[in-house]
């Protein structure tokens, strides 16, 4: 084998991404590279899970069984998002520990659109439709991102994410068209997410401190502009067919352009809530980290039994007589 | 025990239907072989993708190395012999 150098590890890494070709784990990468998909899928993988609780708000709540057990269903998901996309983290060198750590600690955040509170049970088909479908606009182009691992979890993550877009627009269509004020209830939700979900694409082109440089590694496809643009044309058609009103007076369809105009983003309370002024910041994570602690004789206990097993009976193959299928029966 | 450390990396394959191989489809962290069937069973089939699971403790997993994957692979790379388009059979020859 003849020593690689480091010019020829950068060359091979920068033919790949021109290539369109994957970065896999064990694959030499740049730190800034590797920096930028930590910060990126961690605080990916930490809004999956905080995403949990709003929702899982209304779950004792909901108006029938079957809306209860498509929400159970719903913030499951979540979870099992949030654990694939820190398994993809983890490929680039962190623990889960270390991960966990830092969103305690707020030294790695969430989406901010999670701040915001769920005041009705609408809010929980608004999420479904406007936060689910804003998300998705930014999560399709993710799953041809560079990075191996990440794009897996994404194609993963997607398929599981149109359903609930889709209960979250039948659930609000239910409300839409049943007694005037299930009515208004829809539509008081769909006023109070349609602005925070645009800010979830993150801040206009020219203020993004990332994204020239992620597009420049293929990590993300198009700019935080463009998909908003995209997300809007696609809801608007939407609320009429719900028989809801976006609140925004300017929006409207610009022929010339070939897409819709729509009104300025409150920019300011974007940033209010990113510094952790937003209605529910402090409850999220004091939730979060209870929820950890109050789970860690769970955890102790479980790697107490494994260690007591691992040195009593070593390498027992009781899986084996697991027939393939019969734990999923 | 503390939870100073995380529980083990297991890696989870996933039979997808009968007649299929197992295929890799994530990984998962559990603190025993059981433990982490059960997990992958939340985690990875949760819309019936599987009909079988196997999870593999990530460290039991010996890969080859990328930095010398040129080197690594290049005994089949001037081989082309190997493949069936690499022969000449005359026009209107079937079954071969």
């Amino acid at each position: 084998m003849t020593t690689v150098t480091a010019q020829d590890r950068t060359a091979a890494f920068d033919a790949a991404v021109a290539a369109d070709e994957r970065i896999e784990p064990r694959d030499w990468m740049p730190d800034a590279y590797r920096a930028t998909l930590v910060r990126q899928i961690a605080q990916h993988a930490h809004s999956e899970i905080i995403g949990m609780q709003p929702e899982a708000n209304w779950i004792t709540r909901a108006p029938s069984l079957r809306r209860k057990a498509i929400l159970i269903a719903k913030v499951q998901d979540e979870a099992g998002h949030g654990l694939y996309l820190y398994s993809a983290a983890e490929t680039l060198g962190t623990s889960r520990e270390e991960l966990l750590d830092k969103l305690h600690s707020g030294r790695q955040k969430y989406s901010s659109i999670f701040n915001y509170p769920t005041l009705t049970w609408a809010d929980v088909g608004a999420i479904g439709w406007l936060v689910d479908g804003a998300a998705i606009t930014n999560q399709v182009p993710l799953c041809r991102c560079s990075y191996g691992p990440y794009a897996r979890a994404m194609v993963r993550i997607c398929k599981e994410e149109s359903f609930h877009q889709r209960q979250g627009y039948e659930s609000l269509l239910a409300l839409s068209r049943g007694t005037p004020a299930q009515h208004a209830m829809a539509q008081d939700a769909v006023d109070r997410w349609w602005w925070p979900s645009l800010m979830m694409f993150g801040p206009p082109d020219d203020e993004s401190a990332h994204s020239a440089q992620s597009m420049e590694w293929k990590i993300k496809r198009h700019s935080n502009d463009e998909l908003r643009q995209r997300f809007v044309d696609i809801c608007v058609p939407q609320a009429e067919a719900l028989g809801l009103t976006l609140p925004d007076p300017q929006l409207k369809w610009n022929d010339e352009r070939g897409h819709h105009d729509f009104g300025p983003i409150d920019w300011t309370e974007f940033r209010e809530v990113l510094k952790g002024n937003g209605p529910c910041n402090d409850q999220r994570i004091t939730q979060r980290k209870q929820a950890h602690d109050e789970g860690a004789w769970v955890r102790e206990a479980a790697a107490a039994y494994a260690t007591k097993h691992a040195t009593q009976r070593p390498a027992e193959p009781t899986t084996a007589r697991t027939a393939p299928g019969e734990a999923t029966a | 025990m503390t939870e100073s450390t995380d529980w083990p990396l297991w890696e989870v394959f996933v039979r997808s239907r009968r007649g299929v191989s197992h295929t890799h489809a994530g990984s998962l962290h559990a603190p025993d072989a059981q433990m982490a069937l059960r997990n992958a069973r939340d985690l990875y089939t949760r819309r019936n993708e599987g009909v079988s699971l196997w999870v593999v403790p990530s460290t039991a997993i010996t890969a080859s190395s990328p930095d010398e994957k040129d080197s690594f692979f290049e005994p089949s790379g001037d081989k082309p012999y190997r493949h069936p388009t690499f022969y000449e059979i005359p026009e209107g020859v079937k079954h071969l």
